[in-house]
């Protein structure tokens, strides 16, 4: 439970699950966390990690046959995964804003920019046109967009890769969401407009208040903007807690070989750490603890029972190596 | 197939769709006994109607067995001239499914390779092309048809033509239908052709006709079934086209069109059989087979899965 | 032949010089025709001149649309440059029939593409994938010979020799990388291209190809040009590094100098921008700008507009590549006239 006080997101025990002809899959297992305002929560992970799906899960934008099978999302202590989609769509937008991967494809190529951003805040706040438009110019200036009165008119193909992120990241925050959801919001983008996304981000959370939930594969990005962090793997947390911990002394093995395997500068011509071996498939997930067969210090109980978040530190991980099984 | 790829085939999800379609079911088992009677016709055929010594002017315009002055050789009654419609229907879905067949692959042949081309090679080859392919879509197809068969008889000497009639409709259905196979081919081969494998292939150093045979064919090939298909009942309503027309197949060797023609001469004088029966047979050949593409169409589209 | 005086395996195995490649990117000509529009040419590659030498591992690093990739596919031949020279082991590029390279030279030079999921033809199974490049040079032509090459290869990158029978998508990316890689060794070759091969892979995933990759390198002999815009996997690869920036080369220096002393503002910018996992809390100069339109780069330095050290002679002059005291090539005004701090 996070101890800095009330959270304003709560995940609990969430499950998303794909039925199938040949069964039901478990794509996220059994995921809580909770995110306070003003908080960057990193949810971190390899490609079929179920991180993505735990966001969308989340939003409620899930494509069908996912579905949520289990467990509850709690948005300023109200349930918001159970609610019908029209109640769901006025809070997508108002309470929650989404920054997807691609900012491509998540811009209509047929409006103007300032069309999309005043039409999403006169949706969810009860604002004059006028008004709308002068919160939109505020917005891009805001997010580093130079002669945004200008640029308010234009298209989105008219913007370059980081621009357009950058307006991505406006239209999320255009309607005053006190959650924001950001998946992947810099893999698409080159080094250096990564950073100056990075550095974006970290000042809208602070000045908006807002809890930030960053999804990404690159612990990189993680380093630098998130305060805490969730390792996932195969579908379930491994190992959650403060963003420096994690990296410095991670406690589950499955964090550490990850750590150890990222090429550092500097570090050349030194083998790096490598894990054997892949994730395993959605339908071929092992007994027990998930990366147990990986695993380079798995004993005794690793392959019969599922390890739960145990404390260690002022982190937990999912690890039998931190506390001891109920069945001995 | 070994009894382990027998095994898959039927496990796979293209089979799991079609078990659980009930129309794709009928639709398939009616175009396997259209086939059927097509094949064993020689045998199963009460009579020949293509054999003039066996026909008999004075069994003509005799109505269904059913019908008061029907006669039991005859189950459905015979045209003006004496033939069995039951038997005529045999033979004439015989002649109609092969030309439907021969057609469709000859359009699939050319109109694959000049999609490969046009879509590997580019620039000026690419251009013509599909200028030409252009061209003649603003051409109905059955006008295509009709120029070809056409210019064939110009061609050909008198004594010939009957004979050479299945061919001739052959090459010009085929060739009023190349252009979506190759539009669709190219298409496809413009998607592949940028992908990491061609250029793999190509810092190998294989050589472009090897590379379009053996590396984009293959990827470009699943569409092109589901066009055949549907094309399959195009060509044959075609070829009855052309025969009601008059241009297809003469009256010595009918085809269900030709029957359909014979027969409409007769629809209001009382001699209905003549016509209904060859039309209701074909219509279901098409019917199923266009069910059966639609069907495939939808069972293929990833999308839709 | 090697330069008089150089012994043969001094001479360098691959070579540029002043290589060039543009593409058209105009409207279709009907389009022109009535817009009154100009003819649109992409300098993808401007004056690019290198070497890469034997038993090393070049890295070419640069953001989108530096032109690395494009250097990439002008060595393998895929396209023929606009300018300048490419030459492997002595021998240029010819205007032959048969493609640019003989068959005699693509036998000794392969690629590695960058995305696992598009490099193998989904048609064909593993073992005809491996086994093409032999078939193509008919390197071998019993079916039991090429059985067992495929074999010893797929060991040799990690998976079982029962693969050869399965299809692509039955691998995972890593997996389908390996079999890239054992594709690229099939006929023996020295030199390979390695287009951004860790790039579409997860963590620790990469960290398996790349140490494949070097064990590989030693074990065979092997040449490297790897292409990569991740600073930190090019560290860990390269033996010399040259940074690329809008289709030109600025610096070229060996990988322990450019990480340790970097000269060029580009490249002290990038490594700037690498995310700081050690969590140091160092302070960031700010990143300024993007990079420009390649279809209308700035005049003189391309860089300048975004260069903390441009003067005026940048912004009308473009540098050519010098060579530094301890043999780094730099192509910065502000580095020959000692204005880069240290």
């Amino acid at each position: 439970m996070d101890a800095r006080g009330t959270a304003l997101l709560e995940v609990r025990n969430l499950r998303v699950e794909f039925p199938t002809r040949r069964g039901t899959l478990v794509a996220v297992d059994d995921v809580s966390f909770d995110i306070a305002p003003g908080e960057v929560l990193g949810v971190v992970g390899e490609s079929g990690a179920g991180k993505s799906l735990t966001g969308m899960a989340i939003i409620g934008l899930l494509e069908p046959p996912g579905r949520i099978g289990a467990g509850q999302v709690l948005l300023e202590g109200r349930r918001i995964d159970n609610l019908r989609r029209e109640s769901l769509r006025q809070i997508r937008g108002r309470r929650i804003g989404a920054i997807f991967q691609d900012p491509l494809t998540s811009l209509d190529p047929l409006y103007t920019v300032g069309r999309q951003i005043t039409e999403t805040i006169q949706a969810h706040l009860p604002v004059s046109r006028r008004e709308a438009r002068e919160r939109a110019i505020a917005l891009l200036s805001e997010v580093g967009i130079p002669a945004p009165e200008r640029r308010l008119d234009h298209y989105p193909h008219q913007f370059s890769g980081g621009m357009r992120q950058r307006v991505v990241i406006a239209l999320a925050l255009c309607a005053q969401p006190k959650l924001i959801i950001a998946d992947e919001p810099t893999t698409a983008l080159d080094v250096s407009t990564q950073s100056q996304i990075i550095t974006l981000l970290q000042r809208l959370s602070r000045e908006h208040h807002a809890a930030v939930m960053l999804i990404t594969h690159d612990m990189g990005v993680i380093a630098e903007t998130a305060h805490r962090v969730a390792v996932m793997y195969a579908g379930r947390i491994a190992e959650i807690g403060p963003v420096r911990s994690i990296i410095h002394s991670p406690r589950h093995p499955y964090t550490a070989g990850l750590m150890r395997s990222i090429p550092r500068v500097g570090a050349t011509g030194v083998r790096l750490a490598q894990i054997d071996g892949a994730m395993p498939r959605l339908d071929a997930i092992p007994r027990g603890c998930a990366f147990h067969p990986r695993c380079p210090q798995r004993f005794e109980p690793c392959d019969r029972e599922r390890p739960p978040l145990l404390e260690t530190g002022d982190q937990r991980a999912a690890c039998w190596l931190h506390g001891a099984p109920r069945t001995a | 197939m070994s009894r382990a790829t027998l095994g898959r085939a039927w496990d796979s999800d293209l089979f799991y769709s079609f078990r659980h379609s009930p129309v794709a079911v009928a639709a398939a088992a009616l175009v396997l006994v259209c086939i059927g009677g097509a094949l064993l016709a020689p045998w199963i055929a009460p009579h020949n109607p293509f054999d003039l010594a066996s026909v008999d002017l004075l069994d003509a315009l005799a109505p269904p067995v059913w019908a008061s002055q029907g006669k039991a050789a005859y189950l459905l009654g015979t045209d003006n001239q004496g033939r069995d419609i039951l038997s005529a229907i045999l033979y004439g879905t015989r002649i109609s499914l092969r030309v439907g067949v021969a057609a469709v692959l000859f359009s699939m042949v050319l109109g694959v390779t000049l999609g490969l081309l046009s879509g590997y090679l580019g620039g000026r080859v690419d251009a013509l092309l599909m200028r030409i392919a252009d061209v003649q879509l603003s051409f109905p197809a059955i006008l295509i048809a009709l120029l070809i068969d056409g210019v064939a008889r110009v061609a050909l000497p008198r004594e010939w033509q009957a004979g050479m009639a299945v061919y001739v409709l052959i090459l010009a259905i085929g060739l009023s239908g190349w252009v979506q196979f190759a539009r669709t081919v190219r298409g496809s081969t413009l998607v592949e052709k940028n992908k990491e494998y061609v250029q793999a292939a190509r810092v190998i150093g294989r050589h472009p006709a090897a590379i379009m045979l053996h590396h984009l064919l293959p990827n470009v090939m699943g569409p092109v079934l589901v066009i055949a298909t549907i094309h399959l009942a195009t060509a044959i309503i075609a070829e009855a086209t052309l025969s009601f027309l008059g241009v297809g197949m003469p009256p010595t060797t009918p085809s269900l069109g030709t029957l359909i023609r014979v027969g409409n001469d007769y629809l209001f004088s009382g001699e209905w059989w003549i016509a209904v029966f060859p039309g209701a047979a074909l219509v279901v050949l098409v019917l199923s087979v266009n069910l059966l593409g639609d069907w495939l169409r939808d069972a293929l589209n990833p999308k839709l899965r | 032949m090697a330069p008089p005086g150089q012994p043969d395996d001094a001479r360098p195995l691959v070579a540029l010089r002043a290589v060039g490649r543009d593409f058209d990117v105009s409207r279709p000509w009907l389009n022109r025709m009535l817009e009154h529009a100009p003819r649109q040419l992409l300098r993808a590659v401007d004056d690019f001149s290198a070497e890469v030498r034997r038993s090393e591992t070049l890295a070419l690093v640069g953001e989108s649309g530096c032109g690395k990739s494009t250097v990439a596919r002008l060595i393998v031949g895929l396209f023929p440059p606009s300018r300048g020279r490419i030459e492997f082991d002595g021998t240029p590029q010819t205007a032959a029939a048969e493609g640019l390279w003989s068959d005699a030279v693509r036998r000794r030079m392969q690629m590695i593409f960058q995305d696992p999921y598009a490099s193998l033809n989904p048609r064909w199974r593993v073992m005809d994938i491996v086994a093409e490049p032999l078939r193509a040079h008919g390197l071998m032509t019993r079916r039991a010979d090429l059985r067992a090459r495929v074999f010893e290869l797929l060991t040799q990158v990690g998976l079982a020799p029962a693969d050869g029978d399965k299809y692509p998508h039955e691998f995972s990316g890593g997996q389908r990388q390996r079999i890239s890689i054992a594709r690229a060794l099939s006929s023996a070759p020295e030199f390979l291209v390695c287009d951004e091969p860790t790039s579409a892979l997860d963590v620790s995933v990469q960290a398996q190809i790349l140490n494949l990759m070097r064990a590989l390198q030693e074990k065979l002999g092997l040449t490297y040009l790897f292409i990569s815009h991740n600073l930190a996997v090019v560290s860990q690869m390269a033996t010399r590094v040259g940074v690329m920036y809008l289709g030109r080369l600025v610096e070229l220096a060996d990988a322990a100098t450019l990480f340790s002393r970097p000269r060029h503002p580009y490249t002290r910018m990038l490594l700037d921008a690498i995310p700081d996992l050690e969590m140091s809390g160092r302070a960031r100069t700010p990143v300024a700008g993007e990079v420009a339109n390649p279809l209308d780069p700035p005049p003189g330095c391309a860089f300048h507009p975004r260069c903390p050290l441009a003067n005026q002679r940048c912004r009308i002059e473009r540098p050519q590549l010098k060579a530094e005291p301890d043999s780094t090539l730099v192509a910065c005004h502000a580095a020959e006239e000692g204005r880069i701090p240290a």
